[in-house]
């Protein structure tokens, strides 16, 4: 190991002290091993234990430890401090959410819009616990299996430009959870989600920037889950046109 | 009108997208081609110009299938470049008056449309 450092610059916010965020720049030594939320854990544990973020697993699965790193919306702890060295790295909290402390953001509204969309199966009709389970064959689960991937990090919503815009919107993450269920063959609640879909908040708000799937850890590509939905609510608009219900 | 209970309002979304999607289609597909041959091919040379005389050129337009075809070239990709200004406009943070954007767009897009096929008509 060499004994070479790296600097990263933090944005900082301590709301009971701080009247607006500001940069506060950190040198450790340098490891490439390193990943970003090591190197901010070892400024917590070495050099300030004040500054504050999330993590969990360290492994890209609890989806707790996302920031904008040099501006991308990443996961911290499957970003390495070898892609960036020798620069400088710059290390904000995501972008789109409000800032709650340091890189901890308010992610409330993005919670609410993930229970909006009634992220549970809707099935036609109830089961007893004696009935058995519902089956599903691997091409049915096929359907649906790549949009339920999602580990709710919120990345997308960083990286949408329309939520960015407009918070009303219903967003990548929301939506990809939506087909999740509508595309499941257990459930039955389509018709009822379908109304979400079609609103101007729904997909409609979307126009087609792609960036959310870029930047998604899993592969869920949110904005293949909104453009198909745009061809399922044109269907739906057409045949409401000649069924007014 | 809904089969819903709660809030979300159907978006009449569906409608300008359709015209934008046939249009960009069109305007991908079709628009190189004739700018290759218009503009490129026949100047040269390459393409002997009598191809696109008036007669040849007034024959088609004023036949029933040729003033279809031009109807359709003209009006849709026209659907699709202004659905792309006015949401563009969004995107770069034009936020006063969308009523009027979103009236001036379309509202041209059909106004050219009508335009094209009364004068298409009148040939017939
Ligand atoms: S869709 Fe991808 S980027 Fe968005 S919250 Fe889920 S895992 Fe994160
Ligand atoms: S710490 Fe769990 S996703 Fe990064």
């Amino acid at each position: 190991m060499t004994n070479s450092t790296i600097d990263i610059d933090i944005l900082r916010y301590r709301p009971e002290q701080d009247n607006a965020p500001f940069v506060q720049t950190y040198r450790i030594p340098y490891d490439e091993e390193m990943s970003m939320l090591e190197a901010l854990q070892y400024i917590k544990d070495e050099v300030d234990g004040t500054l504050s973020f999330r993590w969990s697993c360290r492994m890209a699965i609890c989806g707790s430890c996302g920031m904008m790193i040099d501006g991308v919306p990443k996961l911290g702890c499957k970003a390495f401090l070898r892609d960036y060295y020798p620069n400088k790295i710059k290390l904000e909290p995501l972008a789109n959410f409000p800032i709650e402390r340091d890189l901890v953001v308010v992610m409330d509204d993005f919670i609410t819009k993930l229970e909006s969309i009634k992220p549970y199966i809707i099935p036609a009709e109830e089961k007893s616990l004696e009935q058995g389970e519902y089956i599903q064959t691997p091409e049915q689960m096929a359907k649906y299996k790549q949009f339920s991937m999602c580990i709710n990090c919120g990345l997308c919503y960083a990286a949408c430009p329309q939520y960015a815009l407009n918070t009303e919107f219903t967003g990548p993450a929301a939506l990809a959870l939506l087909a999740r269920y509508n595309r499941d063959s257990r459930d039955a609640g389509s018709a009822e989600r379908m109304a979400i879909v079609n609103a101007e908040e729904g997909v409609w708000g979307c126009t087609f920037v792609g960036y959310c799937s870029k930047v998604c850890p899993k592969g869920v590509d949110p904005a293949a889950a909104i453009q198909l939905f745009k061809v399922e609510s044109a269907k739906d608009y057409l045949i409401g046109m000649f069924k007014p219900e | 009108m809904s089969h819903q209970t709660s809030q979300p309002k159907r978006s009449h979304e569906p409608v300008f997208w359709g015209l934008f999607g046939a249009g960009g289609m069109l305007t991908a597909f079709l628009t190189p081609v004739m700018i290759l041959i218009t503009g490129i091919l026949i100047p040269l040379g390459i393409i002997d110009s009598d191809a696109l005389s008036y007669e040849r050129v007034h024959g088609f337009a004023t036949s029933w299938y040729g003033a279809a075809i031009l109807l359709v070239l003209i009006a849709l990709p026209l659907w699709h470049t202004l659905h792309r200004i006015f949401h563009g406009l969004h995107d770069i943070g034009v936020h006063r008056g969308r009523d009027w954007q979103q009236v001036i767009c379309y509202g041209f897009a059909f106004a050219v449309s009508v335009f094209c096929f009364t004068l298409l008509i009148q040939m017939l």
